[in-house]
């Protein structure tokens, strides 16, 4: 944003978000319980009386997940520090015990920050603890929903599942750097193995909370945004959100506090709840736990024990590469963990930028491991380098190593016929289509660079495809004179 | 204590630790400690009503094990053999456990407290579950929801509560030994009007995984026996570190039953000076009789002042209520239990738990439930906590100066039914001196000594500070010799 | 102190609302009766000088209890839908959601 102005709504407004993001952590059991934390098995098999919350059940908190949550804060810059654990009090046919276990005014992680790629620091306020619940399946009436349904069927294998809640300050002024915040967060998320953070199967979740105003006046009245499923719906949710506003007051209406549900199918948010309605949860400390005192020993080994972060790696791969870190490439492998693999290749003599490049295409299938072997990438790195591949047969050799799972480029390139064409004989194809399109020619050499493409073409055709396209422009320009 | 012999097997011990040498030894068949004590069930209970329900099948099958292990030459257990009744507040695995309310109607746990794992690891036999006051709400057993006990000494009048039936049962010989809980005095009140011994351990000293709550920060399991030995047996037993329960204290206990022949010789019995009035002439009368036993015993005694007691009730009553409120929030008519059918989820909660809780439980629910409430939390909840480390406080300067303190466990003997009509405060008086150890989260336990008004029985109650189980038994002890020796003030 | 000063029937209505029990006029009055009754009793702890107390919330002093993320073996499934009042499909069955919070 280095026009103040530019990122302002028309009619001047300013949009102002605040991100509430759950994720959940990848233990192997439950946050008070040892049944398992496992996505995707059959309805009320992960199910032990703490998750059910059956009469005397008590609950024991999961170290590692404690452990999760401590990365997460040190990822995100935070103070981790004791805390302890409040009972949530509501009524909700998924939360077992009719409270939710979760921080409240002594959170483990607070005062962190998060920068997006392009630099802008958003920031984070806290980072707690707190259980998730069961899941609602609404049957009959209008197909899924909660309105009109004829009852409702209950799975608690979710109950219980710990999670990590991300509050970010309201920093955000754009639904760009919403869709940044949360990519980015995900990918750091990712990267320390807190947790799988797919939001199409809810192990990530984002509530928005979404108001506009006009630059140097008070915050508006803000909305908090349920329901949006992807970093997509996240963008249009606060577009639709933001509109919606701008019009109720540009009317002389007044926004109203509330929660609010996004539609994917309409593109619009829906009234959920109104303040007036809201619940009164008289949170108090959790009588069946302790306070949770990570000593400072902890605290270090968890900071010191986190791998690089995105941005350290996109930093890093920029600097081997020599291309910008917020380049679409980097960005790209970075986020599929790949970035290691490319290095390797750099290491074993490949080219590096050949190989960032090689890996952003064909390797969307695979993952941070991928199964062609670094060492045969490097070689058809190195091919291409010394000439003696064009960046098409280049292309073909690639899709056989990545098919067979590695496999020897130069043997490939050879079987395939590709070999390098000499010079003189791409002269000679050069001149013939000089010959062949005079016109283009003597435009081309009025300075038209569109008629360069028919040149370039016909030597191209004319050499079955073997021709490097690069060599060719160097031959037209040296005719040229 | 003159009660009505009961037809029995011949030569079985009246006590846990006479049973458990006896069945240990091979003397003595568990199967017939089992069968005497169903027959003095059958002789008695229609009337007293001590039991939500009697476990004959399982403790006959129980009994027929530990024989059969005895005579294949296992130790099975400090407990052998030894008949315990549970409150019904405790999850029996597959046995119905109901809180002695309507709303647990049909549920039948799928899982054991820790204190019944420990119980049969000890070689106990499960023989029933007591009834008691609906969720322990309660200091007279009045408020189950399956009708009231009767007090074996006087069957028109309470058995305390809100363990009313553990202590019966153990005061009618129906089982040598019995586990209660104690939020406010719901162990020693009952044991003080049935004439038993009654222990609330330190907070944290028994597991309370398995035991449904009333109070989470309050609640603690402890025995009802007919000896102070018997007590000592049983919590040897159930103590001691559960790593289920995140409040169970780690540090390993000393057996209690080593200490209990030590004598008081030099310890320093305090007396409250500020203690709130309230108590009966004939109980205060036992009080001064126990400070003078004890004195005769050599110990010495000190007066010391614990300024906030009398604001314990205030502070309880807020503090219990509240987390009540929440803990018996999952009481909603989904997983387990009754459920009133409704058009919708929200009505659904609502008819449910009105028609599964009686007034007590929803008279509690209601004050927790506004003392936590927006607007409410800092006059009422906040206020009350503070309260709470002031009488923590008071305790800990108090056992500076005292070993041990000694109170009255219960103003008055056991009264008629419906004698505190529905005036709830004055039922609340009732755990008047019981309730602020439970603040403290220190021990405590009632110990009989003689008789009161019309011949009925009155407990004493010793208090020491955290994790002094074993000087507060030495001084139970010391006045249940005093009580049963020559100088004879029972 | 009047009966309302303290607590009306319209705040017992409220958190019996709050508190999910249905009840009727009757225990609403009763109820409003005995729970300012015992409110003004309560009144007795306004004397005390709270400024510089500390909170008490638990008895006993521990920090950090912790568990290994280790599995343990679930309930059955059987067992426990067996005592719920109503399934369906190996999942808890309940009437519809109205009206409630999420
Ligand atoms: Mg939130
Ligand atoms: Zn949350």
């Amino acid at each position: 944003m280095s026009d103040p102005q530019d990122h302002l709504l028309p009619g001047g407004w300013e949009l102002v978000v605040g991100l509430e993001v759950h994720v959940e952590l990848a233990t192997a059991t439950k946050l008070f319980s040892a049944s398992p934390n496992r996505f995707g098995d059959e309805p009320n098999t992960n199910i032990d009386p703490v998750t059910l919350g059956l009469p005397g059940a008590l609950p024991v908190l999961n170290r590692h997940a404690v452990e999760l949550a401590m990365r997460i804060g040190a990822a995100l810059n935070c103070t981790i520090q004791a805390c302890t654990f409040h009972r949530k009090n509501y009524f909700y046919p998924d939360m077992p015990k009719a409270y939710q276990i979760s921080q409240y005014d002594q959170p483990l992680n607070v005062d962190g920050y998060l920068d997006l790629p392009d630099g802008f620091r958003v920031g984070i306020e806290r980072a707690h603890l707190e259980e998730d619940t069961g899941k609602s399946t609404h049957v009959g009436g209008s197909g899924g929903r909660i309105h009109g349904s004829d009852y409702s069927l209950i799975d608690f294998n979710r109950a219980g599942v710990p999670l990590v809640e991300i509050v970010s300050r309201p920093d955000i002024r754009t639904s760009e750097q919403a869709r940044d915040y949360v990519s980015e967060l995900r990918a750091i998320l990712v990267a320390i193995g807190a947790s799988d953070a797919k939001m199409e199967e809810g192990s990530m979740r984002c509530d928005a909370n979404v108001s506009v105003h006009e630059p140097g006046t008070p915050f508006g009245t803000r909305c908090e945004i349920k329901n949006v499923n992807s970093v997509r719906s996240l963008g249009r949710a606060i577009e639709y959100e933001a509109r919606r506003q701008i019009a109720m007051i540009e009317a002389g209406e007044v926004v109203r506090q509330e929660t609010r549900h996004w539609d994917e199918n309409d593109g619009r948010t829906h009234t959920l709840r109104t303040k007036e309605d809201a619940d009164d949860y008289r949170y108090f400390l959790e009588p069946d736990l302790v306070p949770l005192e990570p000593s400072p020993q902890w605290i270090a080994e968890v900071r010191e024990s986190l791998p690089l972060l995105p941005s350290q790696r996109r930093a890093r791969l920029a600097e081997l590469t020599g291309q910008p870190a917020t380049s679409e490439a980097i960005a790209v492998v970075v986020e599929r963990g790949q970035d290691q693999y490319v290095e390797a290749v750099g290491h074993v003599g490949g080219d590096i930028g050949r190989a960032l490049v090689h890996v952003k295409e064909a390797y969307a299938e695979q993952g941070p491991e991928p199964a062609v072997p670094a060492t045969d990438l490097a070689l058809l790195t190195k091919l291409e380098v010394q000439g003696k591949l064009t960046a098409t047969q280049a292309k073909a050799v690639l899709a056989e190593l990545v098919a067979n799972g590695g496999g020897d480029a130069e043997a490939i390139a050879q079987a395939k016929g590709f070999e390098a064409m000499d010079t003189s004989a791409l002269e000679a194809l050069v001149d013939q289509a000089i010959a062949a399109q005079p016109d283009a020619w003597a435009k081309y050499c009025a300075g038209e660079g569109k008629a360069m493409g028919a040149l370039v073409g016909a030597v191209m055709k004319a050499s079955q495809g073997k021709a490097d396209g690069k060599l060719v422009t160097a031959l037209l320009e040296q005719k040229k004179g | 204590m003159t009660l009505p012999t009961v037809p029995s097997v011949p030569s079985v011990p009246s006590t846990a630790a006479g049973i458990a040498a006896g069945v240990r030894g091979g003397e003595l068949r568990a199967a017939d400690v089992v069968e005497h004590h169903l027959a003095a069930i059958a002789a008695r209970e229609p009337e007293i009503h001590a039991f939500n329900l009697v476990m004959a099948d399982q403790a006959r099958a129980a009994a027929a094990a530990i024989d059969a292990r005895v005579a294949a030459g296992e130790d099975v257990g400090p407990l052998a053999g030894v008949p315990v009744a549970l409150k019904d507040n405790m999850c029996t695995q597959g046995v119905p456990t109901t809180c002695s309310s309507r709303i647990l109607d049909g549920w039948r746990p799928p899982y054991d407290a820790t204190v019944v794992s420990r119980l049969a690891g000890a070689g106990a036999v499960v023989i029933g579950k007591t009834n008691l006051d609906e969720f322990a709400m309660g200091s007279s057993t009045e408020n189950s929801g399956f009708g009231p006990t009767r007090n074996p000494h006087d069957t028109t009048r309470v058995p305390g509560g809100s363990s009313g039936g553990s202590a019966a049962a153990v005061a009618a010989g129906f089982s040598p030994v019995s586990l209660g809980s104690d939020t406010g005095g719901s162990i020693r009140q009952p044991a003080a009007l049935c004439g038993v011994v009654g222990v609330k351990p330190t907070y944290g000293y028994v597991s309370r995984y398995g035991l449904i709550a009333f109070a989470s920060s309050l609640d603690q399991i402890g025995p009802f026996a007919t000896t102070v030995h018997d007590a000592a047996l049983v919590l040897d037993a159930i103590g001691g570190h559960d790593p289920h329960d995140s409040t169970s204290i780690p540090e390993p206990h000393s057996p209690l039953v080593d200490v209990l022949d030590r004598g008081v010789e030099g310890l320093r019995v305090g007396r409250i000076t500020d203690l709130p009035e309230g108590a009966d002439p004939d109980v205060a009368e036992r009080l001064e009789a126990a400070f003078d036993a004890l004195r005769d015993a050599g110990a010495t005694v000190v007066d010391v002042q614990v300024p906030a007691f009398g604001y314990a009730l205030t502070a309880y009553y807020l503090i219990a209520p509240a987390e009540a409120s929440s803990n018996l929030a999952r009481f909603d008519g989904v997983r387990f239990g009754l459920r009133v059918d409704a058009p919708d989820t929200n009505s659904m909660y609502s008819a449910t738990r009105a028609a599964g809780f009686g007034a007590e439980v929803k008279r509690r629910i209601m004050l927790g439930t506004y003392a936590l409430s927006a607007g409410y939390y800092d006059a009422y909840y906040g206020r009350a906590l503070k309260v709470r480390r002031l009488i923590h406080d008071d305790f800990a300067r108090a056992y500076m100066h005292a070993d041990v303190l000694l109170t009255p466990t219960s103003p008055t003997v056991a009264f008629p039914f419906g004698a505190k009509g529905d005036n709830p405060l004055a039922m609340y008086l009732c755990d008047l001196y019981t309730i602020p150890t439970n603040l403290a989260g220190h021990p405590g336990m009632s110990v009989p000594f003689g008789t009161g008004a019309d011949g009925l029985p009155v407990g004493v109650q010793v208090l020491a500070g955290t994790l002094d189980e074993a000087t507060m038994f030495r001084v139970g002890a010391a006045l249940e010799r005093a009580a049963l020796g020559p100088k004879g003030a029972a | 102190m009047d009966v309302s000063d303290r607590i009306s029937t319209a705040d017992v209505v409220k958190v019996a609302k709050l508190a999910r029990l249905d009840l009727t006029s009757q225990e609403i009055e009763t109820m409003t009766v005995q729970l300012d009754g015992m409110l003004e009793h309560f009144a007795d702890m306004d004397a005390l000088d709270l400024s510089h107390v500390a909170s008490m919330t638990q008895p006993y002093p521990l920090r950090n209890v912790l568990r290994d993320d280790v599995v343990q073996p679930s309930l059955d499934r059987d067992e426990v839908l067996a005592v719920a009042p109503r399934v369906e499909d190996g999942r808890f069955h309940v009437p519809p959601i109205i009206g409630l919070d999420s």
